[in-house]
């Protein structure tokens, strides 16, 4: 393995070495770099002023994805382009396209978000797609303005997305992407750095042994939680092991009877494929957190760090998901559910990591719906998360599965609520001792989210909506969302 | 560029004209330097200060000494190395800088550390041997009002009989709802960087907006004279009223730092400290009774308006003066009674923000005005109109300030047909007859905002003019940026009256060396008073120039006129930049100070009478919603604003803060909750928990315009009006339509108990029990 990181960086690979492996990307460029167009205004990834673009191959295409550089660890840029706000204007010193609309919109006011904002956009931008309305909500999502109320920013987004822009990073594709190509080819990575050691190996056989060597280690995959261990909490990591450097756990797969999700694989790779299963895992997807959090969040890491709150893992319960654990003695397969075992406590052994989620197709004949209630529609944590799954014969419930997030100190199935349901008509009456069958299910938690009562209703009320939507297909039942009203 | 071609015609960048912030191309760049940007020397320390984990709690022991032996530490500093006066408070005295004996909310700051790095100092903080002997905390208004906990007197303003006009009205309503607070969440955190100097001068960037507060705060701290501390701040990351006070003690300890040690000392709060430690909106409890007629005028109006202070004075009394002052809004009730508790409870001490207790004050008669004609079936724009003041009658404040300047009527009239207002409530209830699940609501609100620092000696600022010799200029006055675009205002109205292109026109930081004395940039007065001071500057100079010219080419001065860019003498056209030369070979200065204060203002601050404010600013909104009755969800769906800025000075500016206003008044009404447990420990303090407005939550349709007749009926600058504040006050229209889609579920017989922030938990509370209420036997129960 070897002992250097390298990137891209205004076109030259950037060689670094005798690094602290869980420095921010955003505290090397601010305090390292002297680069310090890129702010911070969180340290938690909700913000979005630490913006910044890592260039990758995806498919053998050059692509820009905008993350949080504040909670980034800097050796996590192995092998990508960095972009920040400060390489965007012109050799002759024009500001970029992305620039002069934000200028020309009167999208800046303080100005300490713009950065962020301009880097998200210029993402966007290299997609070369022309977004709507509400996708530029959801480019935005993760980029907080307290000045302009965003109207102005969104005149910009419409302006610079709605032209073939061509830019200096256009210019140099061929070359960027022979870069990345090259330092594809390199090995894995051991930084050893004060004590501190950090891996990065290339395939999953090398992490099987070395979580079988370092079992304590920390697993590191899009850094969306692990990374708040050191911005918020304070905590020196000893031993990081991060997984994104394993392509074959990227991989999302059809498979016979069903979806294979490596666990590596992020939430931005995962959204279309959910999308085409079911239109509710696609907006599940939307309403998680935000695009930047979305390129480097992962599908396994909302499940392996076991927190009460994450939004995939009640959906994926409802619909009857395996869990692939490996470790050194192998593969171990075990449903999603029974991973979940109370608050902090699943069923993980020593050396064993998360996979891969196989999510077995739902018939089509079920019905199934996932709701997200937050204070804010957008880039906020679930009080509640709900998901329904249910297979009916003519009228009459053959099989329900709800699974909530919120309620317990895990993700956890209404058992009593579901068994009050199976083998009764679906309808108005059961529906409502089904309800009331939910308090013995769940005592839930009073805390700044939401109160136990609140949360107790909404369980309840979220089953109801269910039966509405499944009943009464026709009515109006939500404010965001495809069908939703909010923009009708 | 940064020297374009002159132009020859049109001046560039005069008043009136909709040109951008100076800083845009700078800040989209990332090249704007904020002070945690400015390049750190090699021997910069870093500061981390310590919180008291409790919220009301006697220091039994405060020992320092293992952090001290902590690596990297090069200083701890606790009360007892403090030089002068522990204080940073900006009126009272009671805001000590690091605690003594007793703590007084969770955050107050214990002691601070400075280090080689940040990293160091904050894991040495955590090595201090502290203990605490807990005392009982109060926490929420009603424990402080129970326990007679107030920081300052009960205030009370009265005109007539209120409670016996209510008494004999024909009907009567009272009301009782809570308003949360709001933190300001200005994207960069509180921040100072301290430079000593010789003699023992100190020099502080300081992210603030009263430069000259924390120039006299670091002076007391240090014990030295205010001449040894300059402040400079070029801009700030937003402000919102969150950096009026707060920035003083973060600057006196990098100053002690710096003090202590000789070397440079840089504080930067994180959002967790900077959330948990600094002020926050006051949340208020509000009740109101008003009697009224069966047209909904109302005659008599009792308002207590009680709000949580926190543990000290801070700008409390200003703040909670404004709440009183608009208790009124638009509306003229005869009779009248705003009494108001000013409440100390053991949280972090509440400051300005944004409004600055007129939006809490001013949300009670809006609310009121939708109850009334809910109660009365009528629409509650007909309930306002009834009760707006007059132009000639009916036109004196509760405080005897007549309203010379309203035009409220007409704004609300020509919002209320291009919003198409009346057609839409009635589609709207069409609607909910048909969606059982989710309902729409509407709202249309005005706002009467009082333009002035109800401080009166506030109202007064100065600027200073260099003119140099190739004839460009800089300008530098009292006033701070914090991205609202004061600087390009004020440049403004030098290019306008120096008829030379903005970019002749250099904008430089606030610094208290160069312009002294000054009030905090604040009350929406930033503009108003630095505008009219920068151009008495450049009206001085003007004036010099135009008499030496005449001297100089024999003419009067009736014969030179300013064109842009160049200067009629006589017959001859000279450019400016020429001119200027001639005048410095003719030793003439070129560099000018301007004064300027506020006039007409009087105020007996004892009897709450007089003229507080200047002038009035007008606005109106229409506000739609959709709720979702099963969980409590909301949002604004659609937005009308008409929007009064007098002749504004920049269009686009003002647009900004419109927009921007009703958008943060519209998440401090519906999202942002500020959630302190029951031991008075903010559980809220970063993003991932409190929840500013999003880019989705700006309303899909959102329609603004500046109101065209508007002109101010004063002499403001350019027959301006201020625009930082007054927009915030729109969003009671989001708020009332929440109100106003909840009410249909009891078919509209009834109106909803609703506190703000309209969370959907709150939302869906306030459904059940309208839903339980109105069962038919319930609400026959009610209307009696």
């Amino acid at each position: 393995m070897r002992q250097k990181i390298k990137y891209v960086h205004r076109g030259e690979i950037v060689e670094l070495e005798n690094i602290d492996p869980t420095m921010t990307v955003l505290n090397f460029l601010r305090y390292e770099q002297a680069l310090t167009g890129t702010k911070e205004g969180c340290a938690e990834g909700d913000c979005g002023a630490c913006t910044v673009v890592l260039g990758d191959l995806k498919d053998g295409k050059l692509r820009y994805q905008a993350v949080n550089a504040c909670i980034q660890f800097l050796p996590t840029l192995n092998g990508k382009e960095l972009i920040t706000v400060e390489d965007l204007k012109s050799a002759n010193g024009d500001l970029h396209p992305v620039q002069s609309a934000m200028v020309d919109a009167n999208g800046t006011q303080c100005g300490f978000c713009t950065p962020g904002f301009v880097m998200s956009l210029f993402a966007e931008m290299h997609t070369g797609k022309t977004p709507d309305r509400r996708h530029i909500d959801n480019i935005l999502a993760g980029n907080l303005c307290r000045c302009t109320g965003y109207g102005t920013i969104v005149d910009a987004a419409i302006t610079v997305t709605k032209t073939d822009t061509i830019d200096q990073f256009h210019a140099r594709e061929k070359a960027t992407i022979e870069k990345l190509e090259t330092l594809m080819n390199e090995p894995g990575l051991q930084l050893d750095w004060q004590g501190r050691t950090y891996f990065a190996p290339k395939i999953t056989e090398e992490l099987t042994e070395l979580l079988a060597t370092y079992p304590d280690a920390v697993l590191l995959a899009g850094a969306t939680d692990v990374g708040l261990w050191v911005t918020k909490q304070h905590r020196e990591l000893q031993t990081v092991i991060y997984i994104g450097q394993i392509e074959s756990l990227k991989s999302i797969t059809e498979k016979e009877g069903g979806l294979h999700i490596g666990a590596g694989a992020t939430y931005s790779d995962a959204w279309r494929p959910l999308e085409k299963l079911h239109p509710d895992l696609g907006e599940l997807i939307r309403r998680i957190a935000s695009t930047q959090i979305r390129n480097c969040g992962t599908i396994g890491g909302n499940i392996a760090n076991g927190s009460p709150i994450g939004d995939m893992p009640p959906a994926l319960i409802a619909l009857g998901a395996q869990l692939h654990l490996r470790s050194k003695k192998g593969l171990r397969e075990i449903l999603l559910e029974d991973f979940f075992i109370e608050y902090g406590q699943q069923d993980l052994k020593s050396g064993e990591f998360v996979e891969a989620v196989f999510l077995p197709h739902h018939k089509p004949e079920s019905h199934f719906a996932t709701y997200k209630i937050s204070k804010r529609f957008d880039q906020d944590i679930s009080a509640v998360c709900g998901a329904f799954h249910l297979i009916l014969n003519g009228n009459t419930v053959e099989d329900i599965r709800i699974c909530y997030g919120g309620m317990a100190g895990t993700p956890r199935r209404a058992y009593k609520a579901e068994q009050e349901l199976i083998g009764a008509e679906w309808t108005d009456a059961t529906i409502a001792s089904a309800m009331l069958k939910m308090t013995e299910d769940f005592q839930p938690l009073n805390d700044m989210r939401a109160s136990s009562q609140y949360r107790m209703v909404i369980a309840q009320n979220l089953l109801r909506k269910f039966h509405i939507e499944t009943t009464i297909p026709d009515q109006a039942t939500r404010i965001v969302g495809e069908g939703g009203l909010a923009y009708a | 560029m940064r020297n374009p071609p002159l132009s020859r015609n049109v001046v560039r960048g005069t008043v009136h004209t909709p040109t951008p912030h100076d800083s845009a191309a700078k800040q989209v760049a990332g090249e704007a330097l904020y002070i945690d940007d400015i390049p750190e020397a090699k021997d910069l320390l870093h500061l981390y200060v310590a919180q008291s984990v409790k919220a009301h709690a006697r220091l039994t022991k405060l020992d320092v000494s293992k952090v001290r032996m902590a690596p990297g530490v090069v200083a701890v500093l606790t009360a007892a190395d403090v030089p002068g006066v522990n204080d940073a408070a900006p009126i009272a005295g009671d805001d000590p800088v690091f605690a003594e004996e007793t703590v007084e909310y969770a955050g107050q700051s214990l002691f601070a550390v400075a280090a080689e790095s940040i990293e160091q100092a904050r894991a040495a903080a955590k090595l201090a041997d502290i203990e605490y002997e807990e005392l009982p905390a109060i926490v929420t208004v009603e424990q402080a009002i129970a326990a007679n906990s107030f920081v300052l007197p009960s205030r009370e303003i009265r005109r007539g009989d209120a409670s016996k006009a209510i008494k004999n009205a024909k009907h009567r309503l009272t009301q009782r709802f809570e308003v949360g607070g709001q933190d300001h969440f200005y994207l960069e955190g509180h921040v100072a960087l301290a430079l000593p100097g010789e003699d023992g001068d100190m020099f502080v960037h300081s992210s603030t907006q009263h430069p000259t507060e924390v120039q006299h705060n670091v002076a007391k701290f240090l014990d030295l004279p205010d001449h040894a501390v300059t402040v400079e701040i070029r801009r700030m990351g937003g402000g919102f009223g969150g950096k009026e006070t707060q920035g003083a003690w973060f600057a006196a300890i990098a100053a002690l730092a710096a003090h202590k040690t000789g070397r440079p000392a840089k504080i930067r709060l994180d959002r967790d400290d900077d959330m948990i430690m600094t002020g926050k909106r006051h949340d208020f409890v509000i009740t109101v009774e008003m009697g009224f007629d069966d047209k909904g005028r109302v005659s008599g109006a009792n308002f207590i308006l009680a709000s949580r202070c926190g543990r000290s004075v801070d700008l409390s009394a200003s703040i909670n003066d404004r709440a009183m002052f608009h208790a009124d809004n638009c509306y003229y009730f005869e009779n009248v009674t705003i009494i108001s508790h000013r409440c100390k409870t053991h949280t972090v001490s509440n400051t300005a923000f944004r409004g600055f207790g007129g939006p809490q004050g001013m949300l009670a008669p809006e609310r009121m005005m939708d109850a009334i004609a809910c109660y009365l079936k009528k629409d509650p724009l007909e309930v306002r109109k009834i009760n707006l003041y007059g132009k000639t009658k009916r036109n004196v404040t509760p405080y005897q300030m007549t309203v010379e300047d309203n035009i409220a009527p007409e704004i609300i009239d020509e919002l209320e047909k291009s919003a198409n207002y009346t057609a839409r409530r009635g589609a709207i209830r069409a609607f909910n007859k048909t969606s059982p699940y989710l309902k729409k609501g509407i709202s249309l609100t005005p706002v009467k905002f009082g333009i002035s620092f109800t401080a009166s000696h506030l109202n007064q600022a100065g600027a200073l003019l260099h003119i140099y010799t190739d004839g460009s200029v800089m300008i530098n006055h009292g006033g701070t940026e914090m991205g609202q675009g004061l600087y390009i205002k004020v440049a403004q109205v030098v290019a306008e009256v120096l008829k030379i292109d903005i970019e002749r026109v250099k904008i430089t930081a606030t610094r208290t060396d160069k312009v002294p004395n000054t009030s905090p940039t604040a009350a929406s007065s930033g503009a108003d008073l630095n505008g009219k001071a920068a151009e008495a500057a450049a009206l001085a100079l003007k004036k010099r120039l135009t008499a030496f010219a005449a001297h100089n080419y024999g003419v009067t001065e009736n014969d030179i006129t300013f064109l842009p860019n160049r200067v009629q003498i006589g017959t001859q056209v000279v450019a400016f930049k020429d001119l200027i030369q001639l005048a410095y070979m003719n030793r003439v200065s070129l560099s000018a100070t301007g004064f300027y204060r506020t006039p007409k203002i009087h105020y007996d601050a004892e009897t709450y009478s007089g003229r507080p404010f200047y002038y009035f600013a007008y606005g109106a909104a229409v506000s739609e919603v959709i709720v979702d009755i099963l969980t409590g969800e909301n949002k604004v769906v659609a937005v009308d604003i008409l929007h009064d800025a007098g002749k504004s000075l920049n269009p686009a500016i003002d647009l900004g803060q419109i927009e921007g206003g009703y958008i943060q008044g519209m998440g401090w009404l519906t999202t942002e909750e500020l959630f302190f447990d029951d031991k008075g420990i903010l559980k809220t303090h970063a993003p991932s928990t409190y929840k500013i407005p999003a880019c989705s939550d700006r309303p899909p349709v959102f329609n603004m315009k500046i109101f065209d007749r508007g002109e101010n009926v004063e002499e403001t600058i350019f027959k301006s009006k201020a625009t930082g504040e007054p927009p915030f006050m729109l969003a009671i229209s989001a708020f009332n339509a929440i109100a106003d889609a909840i009410s249909s579920v009891s078919g509209y017989q009834l109106y909803p108990d609703l506190d703000a922030p309209a969370t959907p938990e709150r939302v869906l509370f306030a459904v059940q029990k309208m839903s339980a209420a109105s069962q038919p036997e319930k609400i026959t129960e009610a209307a009696q």
